[in-house]
């Protein structure tokens, strides 16, 4: 499992390098839905089955679809890729990429003195959902509200 | 070598079995079909034209296995293999039998339902990939169609879910002992079947590949054996489908006990099958609008009420 658990991880890394390094917009999106699903996979062998599985339904199943159909309508041709390919190129890279190794750096030295080892608790969807509709019933209500905005405001924008 | 849950006989004996049913059911179709149609069909290669499938497959190995200049490889090769990839992994949850089945999966029915989800790049990538506008609209429609009926698909089965209190599809089996969930959920049933055909879209939701229209649809360009994966994923599909409507509504393998519960569970998904194949013989394929209403305005309703009552009868049992 904690084999799983790395390869995941890395597979998720990767891919999400990928993404940003990706001059056609549809295989970045590939390689974002291939992160996404190596994110399922940690979640997996964390014990958590439940959000595995929502997070391959939601995210790569239903979100990213909307992304990829949005990309079918626009049609973004060879000029795109081209635009795309002179912003991902060595120069314009080079302070960004500086900027964010900063950041990496720090991240691992804050990490480096956190000792924890990885121990996996299975959390079923019945205790997953005993706590949604327990305690966190208002943030479920509250969220519900907020998709119920979304959907309404999306109806009316529509209509229009 | 036992018949256990997971083992590697049973693993590959259900990759076996389910890859040549799908392959054999393009004959049984044509059969069928011709014989609704009253025509004898393909009926001169082997017994009753038996080797039909084999003839074809030689053929459509033979054939050039052409990729369009104009097309993106990437998305192009990688699209028939995500089919028949989801498909196969979906059987992964599915109980065969006592024993029979590749994993016993607390979250059986969320998987299914995953994967059926990620089943829309198919056809998404081949028809976005191809780079030919009849392809393009094909793959547009059937995004459109499989999104919106993959949500009735998942609420249709809450009724379900709820009544066994178990996302395992094994328990969900189990919980029919008494009688199956067809009875008490024949509303989820039917809205299940219909979400089922539009998500293998087969005819009479053919409508992203529909000839007379689009050409083919998003396997316009598609020829050889990639056309062939896109072709076999189909039947795939109708397996699928119609092993978990068995599965979920029909009891499973359960069965009075003169035929081993495997038979049970195979004359059950061929009824089904046969069901499906009747319905591309006998109803007219509706108009993608009108597809899109329907799924809407009738089945969200109806399967959210569904759930509703069901939910109400249940707590008021307790």
């Amino acid at each position: 499992m904690i084999i799983l658990f790395y390869l995941a991880g890395a597979v998720a890394l990767i891919s999400t390098v990928a993404v940003i390094l990706q001059s056609n917009i549809v295989h970045a999106l590939i390689y974002l839905i291939l992160s996404l699903l190596a994110v399922a996979v940690v979640f997996y062998t964390l014990g958590a089955p439940f959000a595995a599985v929502l997070e391959a339904i939601v995210y790569a199943g239903a979100i990213m679809v909307l992304f990829l159909f949005v990309i079918m309508m626009l049609n973004l041709g060879k000029f795109s890729v081209d635009q795309e390919k002179s912003w991902t190129s060595g120069r314009v890279m080079l302070v960004p990429a500086i900027m964010s190794a900063i950041l990496l750096a720090q991240l691992i030295n804050v990490l480096r003195n956190y000792e924890h080892s990885i121990d996996v608790v299975e959390v079923g969807v019945l205790e997953v959902s005993a706590l949604l509709f327990g305690p966190y019933v208002l943030a479920v209500e509250l969220a519900s509200i907020l998709l119920l905005a979304g959907l309404v405001s999306a109806y009316h924008l529509a209509k229009k | 070598m036992t018949w256990e849950v997971g083992s590697p006989l049973s693993i590959i004996s259900i990759l076996a079995v389910v890859i040549v049913v799908a392959a054999m059911l393009i004959w049984v179709e044509r059969r069928l079909l011709s014989f609704w149609q009253e025509r004898l069909g393909p009926n001169r290669v082997g017994y009753f034209g038996l080797l039909q499938v084999v003839a074809d497959m030689i053929k459509i190995f033979y054939k050039e296995d052409w990729i369009p200049p104009f097309a993106d490889k990437f998305g192009f090769v990688l699209a028939p293999a995500i089919i028949m990839m989801v498909i196969l992994l979906s059987f992964a949850v599915v109980p065969f039998a006592p024993g029979v089945g590749v994993i016993d999966s607390n979250i059986g029915v969320l998987f299914m339902l995953a994967m059926a989800s990620l089943g829309a790049y198919s056809v998404m990538l081949g028809g976005l990939s191809s780079n030919n506008k009849y392809a393009l609209l094909g793959a547009l429609r059937a995004t459109a169609q499989m999104v919106s009926y993959e949500v009735f698909m998942g609420i249709s089965l809450l009724g379900v879910v709820a009544l066994s209190g178990s996302f395992n599809l094994r328990e969900i089996v189990l919980a029919q002992q008494d009688g199956w969930y067809v009875i008490p959920q024949f509303v989820g049933f039917v809205i299940f079947l219909i979400a089922g055909i539009a998500e293998s879209h087969r005819l009479p939701f053919d409508i992203p590949e529909a000839e007379q229209e689009i050409c083919a649809g998003y396997h316009t360009e598609y020829s050889g054996m990639k056309f062939g994966m896109f072709f076999v994923g189909e039947y795939l599909g109708l397996v699928l489908i119609s092993s978990l409507i068995t599965v979920l509504f029909f009891g499973g393998w359960l069965g009075p006990a003169f035929l081993p519960p495997i038979i049970w569970f195979s004359i059950k998904v061929f009824c089904f099958i046969g069901f499906f194949i009747l319905l591309r013989a006998a109803v007219p394929r509706p108009r993608y609008d009108q597809l899109m209403s329907y799924g809407w305005l009738v089945l969200l309703p109806i399967s959210l009420i569904n759930l509703l009552v069901t939910a109400a009868i249940i707590l008021s049992m307790q």
